[in-house]
């Protein structure tokens, strides 16, 4: 362990940025998408379901073949490593989205809008606040599966801890082995605590304190 | 006219007619009840006022104008809304519920703040509460809320629909309580739904009876217990209600005995003695040959002047006590108990006599109010009773 870190230490400090770097592009681009998608669909519900199966579909391609698939329109490197992760980000957020604010009790909707809230109010005022939990712990759900992925994508040549595992892997090492996926392990579940602390502050208060 | 609306007929993709040919005027102050079973289109009807369903046709006006021409958001601003499930924001203070709509309407932060405190005080709860969380409320207090939310920006028109229906009935009877209040002080207009006839006929000022999408009846609710229109109304106003409001809205007329023992001025006090004893009465009452009534004499008036008068007039007593056979019996029984007296006489609008009122009457009324007619059998050895006693009512004449 120790000589590891001697030996490795420098890089693993920066394949854990890449790794971080990676990940956190791929779920802010994820969220920024989703989250008003998911939104937009509560008031376009005709088309949901068929926004919800694209977004499923594109959750079961193989991570492996998606990140081939990005070569020929990215090249190799972060880039498509980044939308590859994006597009698996997607879904878990979106579904969260779309069901919290489906999910807001129609009593509010209709008690906003029969004060005179406009449509855009009644989603920033009321319907986002009352659905804040459940599309936080979307994010949380896709930021776990984002950082775990993202070890696949230093097959493309992105970088990150993947690159310890995959050199572990063709040189039968275990000690590298171990030293990318303990990391990913650990940056998972920091992002995860991170993200839930978040998601407490995010949650409107409906107690006094 | 405050509110207008004119031939509004709603259908709804399908062709399911949920309103059809609505037509109501109601004044400012009014309280309107719209009252049905589910499924007569109440809550349709009230819900196109503020453009929450827009109808298939006709109009809707408020202050004169057509409301199909006002910003649909600006209308609603200035239209209270209470809902049943009272839908205060679990995530905004009590402070912040109440002056929801002044935000929107982008008053200044001081005036906010006084509308609040003005608003809780209204419902009489402590100031404190401003700053708790709905949740930290119980369901009556939250309803208050919800109550005063609705008139915080000075809307005049306030839209509720069955807002006390999940509240338990002490709670319930408080809160329509301060409603009547509100709409009694404060002269706001309320145009509310309800299933509950009691509701309905406590607080309304007119009550609007819905089956099917159609008006049965617009009426008051003295006019609505007293003249139902049809089995339908009977049926929502319910048998016990009837019976319960019969002393209040029943006339003497459907009371009173017919064909009281009666007697005429010229008649010599023989011949009334002999009719006193003949029907077991102890008073006669005197009519002239025409039926209308004169006086009355009593068998002490006969033992008294038996010797020195000779016919009925010169004896009778002439000024007593009568009612109208349409008056209502609420008053006659305040009468007959005040005054001690053993009967009335009831008169027709042309002063004829047409019957009598007794004490034994009153029996009855109060019997009926407290029992009814609570099964065939009972309510027939009710009318068999009634018989057997009319000539011991009269005895009391």
């Amino acid at each position: 362990m120790i000589t590891f870190l001697q030996n490795y230490g420098g890089q693993l400090l920066l394949k854990t940025w890449q790794h971080l770097y990676i990940s956190a592009f791929s779920l802010f681009l994820g969220v920024i998408v989703a989250v008003p998608i998911g939104i937009l669909l509560t008031r376009a519900k005709p088309i949901a379901n068929t926004v919800m199966a694209i977004a499923s579909m594109l959750q079961t391609i193989p991570a492996m073949a998606l990140l081939a698939l990005m070569i020929p329109f990215f090249g190799i490197g972060a880039i498509p490593a980044i939308v590859a992760l994006f597009i698996y980000s997607l879904l878990p957020i979106l579904r969260n989205t779309y069901l919290g604010m489906k999910d807001v009790e129609p009593a509010l909707i209709d008690a906003a809008k029969g004060m005179g809230l406009t449509n855009w109010q009644s989603i920033i005022k009321v319907e986002v606040p009352m659905a804040a939990p459940v599309i936080m712990a979307g994010i949380r759900l896709s930021a776990t599966y984002v950082i775990a992925w993202a070890a696949l994508a230093s097959y493309i040549g992105a970088g990150g801890l993947g690159d310890f595992i995959f050199n572990g892997l063709n040189l039968y090492r275990t000690d590298l082995i171990l030293g990318g996926s303990i990391p990913v392990i650990i940056l998972a579940l920091i992002v995860d605590w991170l993200l839930g602390k978040l998601e407490a502050a995010v949650t409107p208060k409906t107690t006094q304190s | 006219m405050f509110l207008t609306m004119e031939h509004l007929n709603k259908t709804y993709p399908g062709g399911k007619v949920a309103v059809e040919d609505f037509n109501l005027e109601i004044e400012k102050g009014e309280f309107v009840c719209f009252i049905g079973t589910s499924g007569s289109g109440k809550t349709t009807t009230m819900r196109m006022i503020n453009r929450m369903l827009s109808q298939t046709s006709g109009t809707i006006k408020l202050n004169g104008e057509d409301i199909s021409q006002i910003d649909p958001v600006k209308l609603r601003r200035q239209i209270g809304y209470v809902i049943q499930n009272i839908g205060l924001m679990p995530h905004m203070t009590i402070r912040d519920n109440i002056t929801l709509v002044p935000r929107l309407l982008k008053w200044s932060q001081d005036k906010m703040n006084e509308r609040a405190k003005e608003m809780i005080k209204l419902v009489e709860l402590p100031e404190d509460y401003l700053d708790r969380y709905p949740s930290q409320l119980s369901g009556g207090q939250q309803q208050r809320i919800g109550v005063v939310r609705a008139l915080a920006a000075n809307q005049d028109l306030v839209l509720m629909d069955e807002p006390f229906g999940a509240l338990d009935p002490i709670t319930r009877e408080a809160l329509q309580d301060l409603v009547k209040d509100l709409q009694e002080r404060l002269g706001k207009t309320f145009v509310f739904v309800t299933h509950d006839m009691d509701e309905a006929l406590k607080l309304s000022t007119r009550i609007v009876v819905m089956d099917g999408g159609d008006i049965i009846q617009v009426d008051t609710p003295d006019g609505i217990l007293r003249h139902p229109a049809n089995e339908f109304v009977e049926n929502l106003i319910g048998k016990d209600r009837l019976i319960q409001a019969r002393p209040s809205i029943t006339t003497v007329g459907q009371v009173m005995l017919k064909n009281p023992i009666a007697t005429t001025p010229g008649k010599s006090l023989t011949v009334a003695l002999r009719q006193m004893h003949d029907k077991r009465v102890d008073s006669l009452l005197v009519t002239d040959e025409a039926g209308i009534l004169k006086g009355v004499i009593g068998i002490e008036d006969v033992d008294y002047n038996f010797n020195s008068a000779t016919s009925v007039g010169d004896i009778m007593k002439r000024d007593i006590f009568y009612v109208q056979s349409s008056s209502l019996i609420r008053d006659t029984v305040e009468r007959i108990l005040k005054r001690g007296l053993k009967n009335i006489p009831v008169v027709d609008e042309n002063h004829r006599l047409v019957g009598i009122v007794t004490r034994a009457t009153l029996v009855d009324i109060v019997y009926d109010a407290l029992w009814g007619d609570e099964d065939e059998d009972e309510a027939s050895n009710n009318i068999h009773h009634g018989e057997d006693d009319a000539p011991a009512e009269g005895g009391e004449q």
